[in-house]
């Protein structure tokens, strides 16, 4: 049936009228012979939009269903985080960083404090080392659950989401007990630990860690050879590891490209130049690596922390250093010096020498760095954040050139990003 | 429905009609979840099979305003999303509600700072503020049950002078 | 805790530890472009390069490539502001070479109303990063594929980072 004879039907809005006479005029199809005519469409795949993990708003200029360019907009979840840093003390400052990343907060508030102590030059005890160890791999345990449940579930596969919900449940239970919060932990201080981990903690991690590796494997069996989903991810946002490179991409992202860059062997930290554990790569850079590349990451932090808990050894999880951390209650209640010292730092903090400290750990996101300038003052001079997801999306444009609408929603979900951090 | 609302006086047709209503308004409210930052992801849990508190009360979480009814504001509102947030609460239709989880949606949260809308009810009427920094799923669920309790009261009879034209449902 | 010493008297840090001057970077500057550095300095064990704004594009680039040096990672480009100086703007560059493995600090001082080169063109990382720097605080980058806010709305007025921007702005959001 030739498109003339289609033109009769009755159109219900007007747009269907100058859709259908576009077509009729320009003579799409074999049977005229001319070539359509077409125009670039600006699509706006808004700040409110289920997929974009966030409120993220990317320009989409569209030639037909194809896309020339991605503009990511940023800045609507901009707060002034960095501002706030200036006017607060170093161990006030700890919650915001946990509602920047608010995903893996633990990262977050290691990162900014490893920084203090880096400037501070505090030595920091061996149990709060392996201690650090063991709660940022389960956040980052917790943070790819996450980012495993709401990917797949953009690309359609909502039970995986439920799922890898119900195990970060577990892993939010854990940090429950530890700190009293379930996502904004405010688990570190200067120095370590405010306090220990609680009886029971260490049979329920175990119990934990025991019952993982079979859900890992449930998730493998519903996606690793699921053809609809390698129809949607193989192939997909491919960058090159220059590219990568050029563009700062960190984290697991840039290891889906084959470049071995991890924090965690390169500037070892918090223990890990003592445990066991290795770096997964990819090839391709495309969405299907960089989700390869997370689920044995998850692998690796099961044995990491099974480590950690083998060679945990017992003392304090404060550092002595009696500049940055409080006096125990023994000394509070016995000496005078102990309770004036705690009076001034709870009151108004201790003071940081004057210099400029970077300091860097892997988030589950990529290299989350601190940079902390100081003036002598009880308060950052300059607390810069270098926010690893606001240099990874950067390099959106540049994965998803050619791609698809539908190949933008994956590509966005497999960089992993999270709006606290990219706008701070 | 709009032709009989604001058109009697308090009644037993009324009565009935509100129980009718209330009952259906109650019991199938869709959130749409305009989820920011942090209180998203317990917004998230509370639809997850851990807690489950959205299928059992005839909820559905829909992402678009012409479909929801309740419009949950979780997370930090800024003054650059202001406008978009406003633009979606208009878009959404009548009868709806407005809710607003954590401390940022209710009064600006721990940003004090110059790109942070101190408190959506700048922008929006809220109806429920669910205090939290971020809720427990289990409060950010109580404030729905809250609100469930204040759409029982609500009545379509006419308590004032009777109206020129048609008017919305009355609070 | 048993056997607390009370802590007396004022704390100074230890000695760098790092002789800034022996850094492979350093050496190399001196010797290629000796007029470019302003001061070298550590603290703790990383090192500083403070560099003329006007260099800095050249410095930049034979840092990249020079074998040796290999600073192909642009880990963090932003800013400090020191309004009491007369150059106020800092603008901080952290560097990391991904096969040798090393970090560098590199820093210019541009005053209000100065422009300073983008180093968009060797690093592409930059590219964002000195938007944001423009957005927050109103440092020009000359020769910036495209320099707009990132962060704020695009009809903002003013740049919060600065020292004497207030931290509760100017005015709610109604007003």
């Amino acid at each position: 049936m030739a498109i003339e004879d289609q033109v009769d039907l009755v159109p219900d809005s007007n747009e269907g009228t100058k859709l259908t006479q576009a077509v009729v005029q320009t003579g799409v199809g074999p049977t005229t012979g001319l070539t359509p005519q077409t125009e670039d469409m600006m699509l706006n795949l808004g700040p409110s939009h289920p997929s974009t993990h966030g409120v993220l708003r990317v320009l989409l200029e569209l030639d037909g269903e194809v896309i020339r360019k991605a503009i990511p907009d940023l800045g609507y979840l901009h707060r002034g985080v960095e501002k706030i840093g200036e006017y607060r003390q170093y161990n006030q400052f700890v919650p915001w960083t946990d509602r920047m990343d608010y995903v893996a907060a633990f990262t977050s508030n290691l990162a900014f404090v490893q920084a203090v102590e880096g400037l501070m030059g505090v030595e920091i005890p061996e149990r709060a080392l392996y201690l650090r160890v063991i709660f940022s791999e389960l956040q980052r345990l917790a943070s790819h659950l996450l980012w495993l449940g709401t990917h797949v579930m953009d690309l359609g596969a909502i039970t995986v989401f439920l799922f890898s919900m119900r195990e970060r449940e577990a892993i939010l239970d854990l940090l429950e007990m530890q700190t009293g919060a379930r996502l904004t932990l405010n688990a570190q201080r200067v120095g370590g630990f405010p306090k220990d981990i609680p009886p029971g903690f260490l049979e329920k991690l175990k119990v934990f860690v025991d019952s993982m590796p079979g859900h890992l494997q449930e998730y493998d069996s519903l996606l690793a050879e699921n053809p609809i989903f390698l129809r949607r991810v193989k192939g997909v946002g491919v960058i090159s590891a220059e590219d990568a490179i050029q563009w700062g991409l960190t984290g697991p992202s840039l290891r889906g490209s084959g470049v071995a860059y991890d924090v965690r062997k390169a500037h070892p930290y918090a223990a890990y130049d003592r445990l066991d554990f290795e770096v997964p790569i990819g090839t391709h850079g495309d969405v299907y690596d960089r989700f390869l590349v997370r689920m044995e990451e998850m692998r690796q932090s099961l044995k990491l922390i099974q480590q950690a808990v083998d060679q945990l050894p017992g003392g304090p999880v404060m550092t002595g250093d009696m500049r940055v951390a409080l006096p125990g209650k023994e000394a509070l209640m016995t000496s005078i010096e102990a309770m004036q010292r705690h009076f001034i730092l709870a009151i108004h903090g201790f003071k940081a020498p004057v210099g400029e400290y970077y300091s860097a750990v892997e988030s589950p996101k990529g290299e989350l760095g601190w940079y902390i300038v100081s003036n002598g003052e009880n308060h950052p001079y300059r607390a810069r954040c270098r926010a690893a997801s606001f240099v990874n999306l950067q390099s959106l444009p540049v994965m998803s050139g050619g791609s698809m609408i539908s190949d933008v929603i994956a590509i966005i979900g497999s960089i992993d990003i999270v709006l606290g951090e990219v706008d701070r | 429905m709009g032709l009989i609302v604001n058109r009697f006086r308090p009644s037993v047709v009324t009565t009935t009609a509100d129980f009718l209503f209330n009952w259906a308004h109650r019991y199938s409210m869709w959130p749409l979840i305009l989820g920011t930052a942090c209180c998203a992801i317990e917004m998230m849990a509370v639809g997850i099979s851990r807690f489950d508190m959205l299928e059992r009360f005839g909820m559905l979480y829909r992402f678009s305003p012409r479909q929801s009814d309740v419009m949950l504001v979780c997370g930090t509102v800024t003054k650059k999303f202001a406008p978009v947030m406003r633009t979606i609460w208009d878009q959404m239709s009548e009868p709806k509600w407005c809710i607003a989880v954590g401390n940022c949606a209710s009064a600006g949260g721990p940003f004090p700072t110059y790109a942070v809308v101190q408190g959506i009810d700048e922008v929006v009427p809220v109806d429920i503020y669910v205090p939290g920094c971020p809720p427990n799923p289990e409060a950010i669920f109580y404030g729905i049950l809250k609100l469930q309790e204040i759409v029982q009261t609500q009545t379509i009879a006419r308590t004032g002078p009777k109206p020129e034209k048609k008017q919305a449902l009355k609070r | 805790m048993a056997g607390y010493v009370p802590f007396k008297g004022s704390y100074t840090p230890p000695a760098a530890g790092v002789d800034p001057e022996q850094n492979p970077a350093v050496l190399k500057l001196r010797e290629a472009m000796p007029g470019a550095i302003e001061e070298v300095s550590a603290f703790r064990d990383q090192v500083s390069i403070r560099v003329f704004k006007e260099h800095l594009l050249e410095v930049c680039t034979l840092l990249r490539d020079t074998p040796g040096l290999e600073y192909d990672f642009l880990t963090d480009l932003t800013a400090v502001d020191y309004p009491s100086r007369a150059k106020r703007f800092d603008v901080v560059i952290h560097l990391y070479s991904m096969s040798q493995n090393h970090m560098l600090r590199v820093k210019a001082a541009v005053g209000d109303g100065e422009t300073i080169d983008s180093v968009a063109g060797i690093w592409k990382a930059a590219n964002w990063e000195e938007r944001e720097t423009f957005d927050m605080f109103g440092i020009v980058f000359a020769g910036h594929p495209d320099l707009r806010r990132i962060l704020l709305a695009e009809d903002w007025e003013g740049y919060p980072l600065r020292k004497d921007y207030p931290l509760l702005g100017y005015g709610t959001y109604t007003s």
